[in-house]
Parts: structure tokens; sequence; C-alpha cells
């Protein structure tokens, strides 16, 4: 394994029951990628985020971060030091936005005025005004809530942050800024990311590399662009020529217009 | 309001409010201490789950009443196997059995709340929680617990009121509580006892659930202020618990008696007595029949005026029937020899079953002995109080005068003076000492073929206090002392005056 590999999957299968999830799963994000793993629900991808930190194991073949077999390490401190995105953002709705951000700091033993210094930090970072830090999640919109679930992965300073279709649940406009402000915050903070999502057209605009699951097979894993080019899986060709099928018709209908 | 049964009933209310509030508080504190960590142990765990569940909701459908009342003799056995393995014995009555029997009956909506508001956390805000690095312990302390902790107010709210409210059904075992306002009251037709007692309880139910309604709603809205005016309230209700200990010296002489009026009086009698020669004593009131006799024989009581019928008929289980000298001579040997429980002496009455009819009623049908009804039973309904139908004296009436009525009917004894009077009944089962038996122009009929047998009134001391020379002294007086009619007459007063000042009448007529 190369120096600058951060996560490699290697042979990995989950099985619940009998139904293997993941099945004979391997491949290696280097440090400093953005990867994006797409498919279809139940296509495995959920599994495979939460073998990363361990919060499930595999029924067979090893995940290294870091070099390491992940069962070799303490779950508490792989999970502490990996960001973790949840689809539904999973804020924890009795403690203010500032509490939610520093919960991980909190459980690391940072003291009170180091973790409210580093609330706000974060708060500029996900470019939220300071006075949110005293408010409830229920206070906040659907994409302000997001943006504290993103400040919240990034708060222990994590090399890599997890992200479980983060942005699915928002509207296109609040997404894409969303989308463009995280991939920012992945260049400057050095992260290594990994992304869920069901939307090719997201993947394609957000991340380095994308790996495409279906029904716990990886059918596919490369650049945007080469993936683009591939014509030998009628499934991911299919996949692939959505996000171009509707830019054409958008297309179509613009020079139409007067 | 210039009832003298108010005052009355205004001077005993820290001695019963203070006794209940503590019962109650000991009661929920274990039910929670239990409940709680009972819920988070079965919370993951369905077959746990559902038994914890199906066995605390068992124990709600017992009656309050039963369920304290079956801990007296499960206690006792404990206490007695203690005695014997380890030497040390503890108290079968009062606070102990009253506190466990409540503490069970707390446990069904904690347990339930607490797993309702365990399991009613959305799945992601747990998998959050373990995916920002918390332990299982800590996203139950910062998490989860938080989370429910609404819920489980509710439950222990709930909790609260029914063990408050329960808490008046400890008086029969023993246990001080408000319920003695409303067993006395009942029977002794102290309206004003009764309506206190019922009051009382209400009010210091609603207080709790009011103050820790407050404290839920702090603990939701995270206002401290909330938390802290609830806690106090319940502190301030706390402390009332030891308001029967102000002033008040070491337990000294205690005096059992059984809920009705005669016993009541009796038992104010002797209270006053042994005060009077500086012996420290107080009341027990309100004790069942089988419970009273066993406190004697564990010492948990020192004194109680009991019937020789009855120790004859329940305890020596005797069916046969002997004239009273012999009968008072073999009951006090009996007792001596079986539980080392001294026979003091006779007071002088006697208060036995007997059948009654009103006056008109015996004209009409030229009733004088049970031999005579007999006759009539076919056409007549009897009423009897709750263990009239169920005792020896009962079968042994119906077997010696061939008894068949129409219809049998059970009644509280309060209720079967006005229904015989009224005519809803025609014949009831009565007490030869009560007041009422004159004050409803009943005729009481003659046992001529003797089947009940004599119950004269005892005086009986517990085992420990039996070479108490100062105790025998004091209660010499009383032997002999009291007539039939004396004690009718004391009895009917029972319904408009106080125990203690008909004690205090007696006393006068009695001398020292």
């Amino acid at each position: 394994m190369a120096a600058s590999t951060a996560i490699a999957f290697e042979g990995v299968t989950k099985r619940y029951g009998e139904q293997p999830v993941l099945d004979a799963v391997s491949f290696a994000i280097n440090k400093g990628e953005f990867l994006a793993v797409v498919g279809p629900s139940g296509s495995g991808k959920t599994t495979l985020l939460r073998l990363i930190n361990r919060l499930s194991d595999p029924t067979g073949g090893t995940v290294r971060v870091g070099g390491d077999d992940v069962r070799s390490l303490d779950p508490i401190v792989l999970r502490r030091r990996t960001g973790y995105v949840f689809q539904g953002v999973g804020l924890f709705p009795h403690f203010t936005v500032a509490e939610n951000i520093a919960i991980t700091p909190k459980l690391l033993g940072w003291d009170a005025a180091r973790r409210a210094a580093r609330a706000d930090e974060l708060l500029a970072l996900v470019r939220l005004d300071r006075g949110y830090g005293a408010r409830y999640p229920h206070e906040l919109s659907g994409g302000e809530r997001q943006r504290v679930g993103v400040a919240r992965a990034l708060a222990a300073d994590p090399e890599i942050v997890l992200m479980d279709e983060p942005f699915s649940a928002l509207d296109a406009l609040t997404r894409d800024a969303l989308g463009q402000d995280y991939r920012a915050l992945h260049a400057s903070l050095g992260l290594t990311s990994v992304m869920i999502t069901h939307d090719m057209l997201e993947a394609l605009l957000l991340a380095d590399r994308i790996i495409v699951l279906r029904d716990g097979h990886m059918i596919a894993d490369g650049k945007p662009a080469e993936l683009m080019r591939r014509d030998d899986d009628p499934f991911l060709r299919e996949l692939m020529q959505t996000p171009r099928r509707h830019a054409a018709k958008l297309n179509t209908f613009l020079s139409r217009s007067p | 309001m210039n009832d003298p049964r108010i005052a009355d009933a205004l001077a005993r209310l820290p001695d019963y409010l203070g006794s209940h509030v503590r019962v109650s508080l000991v009661a929920l504190a274990l039910g929670l201490a239990v409940s709680i960590p009972l819920a988070f142990v079965c919370v993951r765990r369905p077959t746990l789950r559902a038994v914890a569940l199906a066995l605390t909701s068992i124990v709600q459908t017992i009656p309050g009443l039963a369920l304290l009342a079956l801990f007296y003799p499960v206690l006792l056995a404990a206490a007695a196997l203690s005695e014997r393995a380890f030497g040390i014995g503890f108290p079968a009555l009062g606070l102990l059995p009253s506190v466990l029997a409540l503490a069970l009956y707390s446990m069904l909506p904690v347990l339930r709340n607490t797993i309702t508001g365990l399991m009613g956390i959305d799945p992601a805000v747990r998998e959050a929680a373990l995916g920002v690095g918390m332990t299982p312990r800590q996203s139950l302390r910062m998490v989860e617990w938080p989370l429910a902790l609404p819920v489980i107010m509710a439950g222990i709210r709930t909790a609260a009121v029914w063990v408050i409210g329960t808490a008046t059904l400890a008086t029969p075992i023993g246990q001080t509580s408000l319920g003695n306002y409303i067993f006395t009251g009942l029977q002794t037709q102290n309206w004003v006892f009764v309506i206190a007692g019922c009051i009382a309880a209400a009010v210091l139910a609603l207080a709790v659930d009011q103050l820790l309604a407050l404290i839920e709603r702090g603990v939701t809205r995270r206002s401290r202020a909330r938390v802290a005016v609830g806690a106090v309230g319940v502190l301030l209700i706390a402390a009332l618990a030891v308001l029967p200990n102000v002033g008040r010296g070491k337990a000294g002489y205690v005096i059992g008696a059984k809920p009705f009026a005669e016993q009541y009086i009796l038992a104010a009698l002797i209270e006053q007595r042994l005060n009077a020669r500086g012996l420290n004593a107080s009341r027990r009131e309100g004790l069942g029949s089988a419970v009273v006799f066993e406190a004697l024989a564990a010492g948990d009581i020192d004194v109680y005026v009991e019937y020789t019928g009855t120790i004859w008929t329940n305890f020596m289980k005797r069916s046969d029937v002997k004239p009273r000298a012999e009968v008072l001579e073999e009951v006090a040997r009996w007792l001596k020899a079986t539980h080392g429980i001294t026979l003091a002496g006779g007071l002088g009455f006697e208060n036995a079953y007997a059948l009654a009819v009103t006056g008109a009623r015996a004209q009409a049908l030229s009733l004088k002995s049970v031999g005579d009804l007999a006759r009539h039973a076919g056409e007549l309904t009897i009423a009897g109080d709750y263990e009239f139908f169920g005792r020896p004296e009962w079968q042994a009436l119906r077997q010696a005068y061939g008894l068949a009525f129409r219809a049998q009917r059970t009644m509280q004894p309060e209720f079967m003076y006005p229904a015989v009077a009224a005519g809803e009944v025609d014949v009831i089962s009565a007490y030869t000492s009560d007041g009422r038996v004159a004050q409803f122009r009943l005729r009481v009929l003659d046992d001529d073929r003797h089947a009940i047998p004599p119950y004269d009134a005892v005086l009986l001391v517990s085992p420990k206090r039996s070479e108490d020379a100062a105790l025998i002294e004091a209660l010499r007086p009383l032997t002999n002392a009291l007539t039939i009619e004396t004690m009718r007459d004391a009895n009917r007063r029972a319904q408009t005056e106080t125990p203690e000042a008909i004690a205090r009448a007696l006393s006068e007529r009695i001398g020292r």
C-alpha cells in the first residue's frame, strides 16, 4: 500500500444474514482525494461508509484507514478523528448549534473556552453568522442545519470526512452553494472526503473520482471524464447519460427561447 | 366552623400528613431507583422488556389494599427467617411493608414511560451520537436520557399521584397516613375526618404533581429557575416528613386498635391511662383483625383489646362452645403457652356477634330467639359485615338452627343498621355492644342453643411486655370496669364526639 493511501478496501464483504450487501469490494482512496460513491438505493453505499469508521464491521476482507486494519483501532478513537455528516443531518435537538458543533472536541476533553472559539471558527468556515451558535437546530432552515452538520464533522480537525447524502434534502440553489462551499473547504483544509450520493450530476460536479455500486458490487471506479467515456456496461451508460441528456434538453430549450 | 371535630382533625394533621409524605416519598424513591435502571437494562432486550412490563402490569391489577395487606405476612415470615438465620429481626408492620408495596405499585408508569421515552428517540440521533465518537454510556447520558426525560418525568408524575393516593390504604397495616382520617372517620361516622383525609391526600397529590410538572417544563426548556423552584417545592414537602418527630420523645408503648369505634375509644382510654402514669404511649389504629394479633405476638405493638370468641374460633380453631368463664380461662392459658401473650384481664363487657331485627319486626313475627327466626328465614334477607359470612360463627348458627335465608348481602357495618331500620334487609349481624342497637331500636335475638361463643373484651399484652409491672399495674383499674350499657353508650356517642373525649369521660367514671 502506498504511503499516500488514506483508506483502502481489500475484498470487503458485508452480509446481513444470507444476503450480501457488499460483495468483495476493493479500492483505495488517496490522501486529499474527493471520492463520490454513487448508486441506486439499496446498492450498499451507506454500508460502505459505515465500515470506514466502524459503525459496522465487515463480514469478510479488510478495511484500512491510514494503513491500519480498522479492527485493530479503538472504534471510539477512530470515530472521533473521522468527520461524519449524516443523512438527515442528525443534529442533537437538545444541544445548541455551538454545542452540536463542539461535541467531538468536548468528548476529546477540550476546555469550554477552546470549544467556544472552535465553534465560532467553524460557523465562519461554513459561512453562518456567529449568532447562530446559541440557537437550537429546530430554529434553523434545512440548509443552515446542513452547514452545521458539516461544521460538526470538521470540528475536531479530522483528516477524513465521510458524508452520507449530505445535500440531497436541500433545494437546488442551496445544494449547489453548499456543494461548492464544501469543495472549497476540502481543498483548503487538505481533507480526504468520501461522499455518498444517488445523484450522478452532483458526483460529476464535486468529486475527483467516482465509484459506482450496484447490488453490492462495484461496477465502476474512475475519474468523472473516464466514466463518461466508458461504454461497456449498459447500466453505467444509462447512469452517465442522464446528466448529459438533461444538459442537452436544457440547451435545446434555451436555444429555442427568444 | 366551631365543630370540635375540625379542631381535632387539624391537630392530627402534622402527624398524619408527615407520616403520609414520609411513606410516599420513600416508596417513590425506591420505586424510581429500581424502575429506571431496570428500564435501561431491558430497553434493548425485547424478551426481558416484555417480562418486566407484564409483571409490573400484573402488580397494578392487584387492588391497592390487598397488595399492602399481602406484604405483612410476607415480611413477618421473612423477619422470622432472618431472626433465625442471622439473629436480626425487623418490624413487619408499618413503614417497611407499606414502602415495599407502594414502591412496587409505582413501578409500572415509570418503567413503561422510561422504556417508551428511550425507544421513541430518533434512530438517526442515536446513530449520530455513536458517529461523533460517543461511547454507549456517553450516548445514554448526554443524548438518550435527556431526550427521553420529558416522557420519563410524565411517568414519575403518574407514579407520584398513584403512590400518594394509595398510601391512604397503608393505615390497616400499621402505617400512619392520611388514611387514618378516612378509616377512623368511616368507622365512627365522622364525616369531617373522611373529607379531611380525602382533601389532604388530593391536595398533596396535586401539589407534588404540579411541582414535578414545573421541573419537567424546566428540564425541557432548559430553565434553571423553573427546575430550582420545583425542586425547592418538592424539598419543602419532603421536609414535612420529619414533622411527626418534632416534639416527640422515644417511642414507648404502642397500643393497637382494629378499625371500629369501640377499639378507637378503648385504645384512647389505654393511652390516656398510660400517659397519666408517665408511660409514654402512642396508638396504631385501624389495624386489620389478623394483622393486629400477629403484630402483638411479634412485639410490633404492646397492648390491644381483643375478644375471647375471636381468639377461640379464629386462632384456636375451636368450634365447640363453652361457658364464659371457661372460655376465658382456656384462652388465657392458650395465649401464654403458644404465643407468650399475657391476658391482663377482662374489661367487663361482651361484644359478641348476634342476629338483630327491628323491634317492630320482632313483634310482628313474635321473634325472641334465633330459633324463632329460623321458621321465617326463607322469606327474609340477611346482611352481614365483610367478615361475618366467612366466620365459623355463621356456620355454627346455620347448623344449630337450620337457617336458610332468602338472600344474603355484605355491607359496611355503618350502612347495615340504617338498612335494617329502613327495611331494605330484614336481619343483620349486629354486635352486642354496638350503640346503634339501642339507637335504631333493634331487638337482639337470643342464642338459646349457644351456637356463638362468648366474646369478652380482654386486654392482651405482648410477650416482651409480659413482665412489665408498671404496664400491668396501669392496666389493672380497667379490669371489669365497663358494663355493656356503658360501652354501648360510649359507642353511640362516637358518632358525634372524638374517641379521646369519650375516653376521658369513661376514665373519670372508672377513677384511678
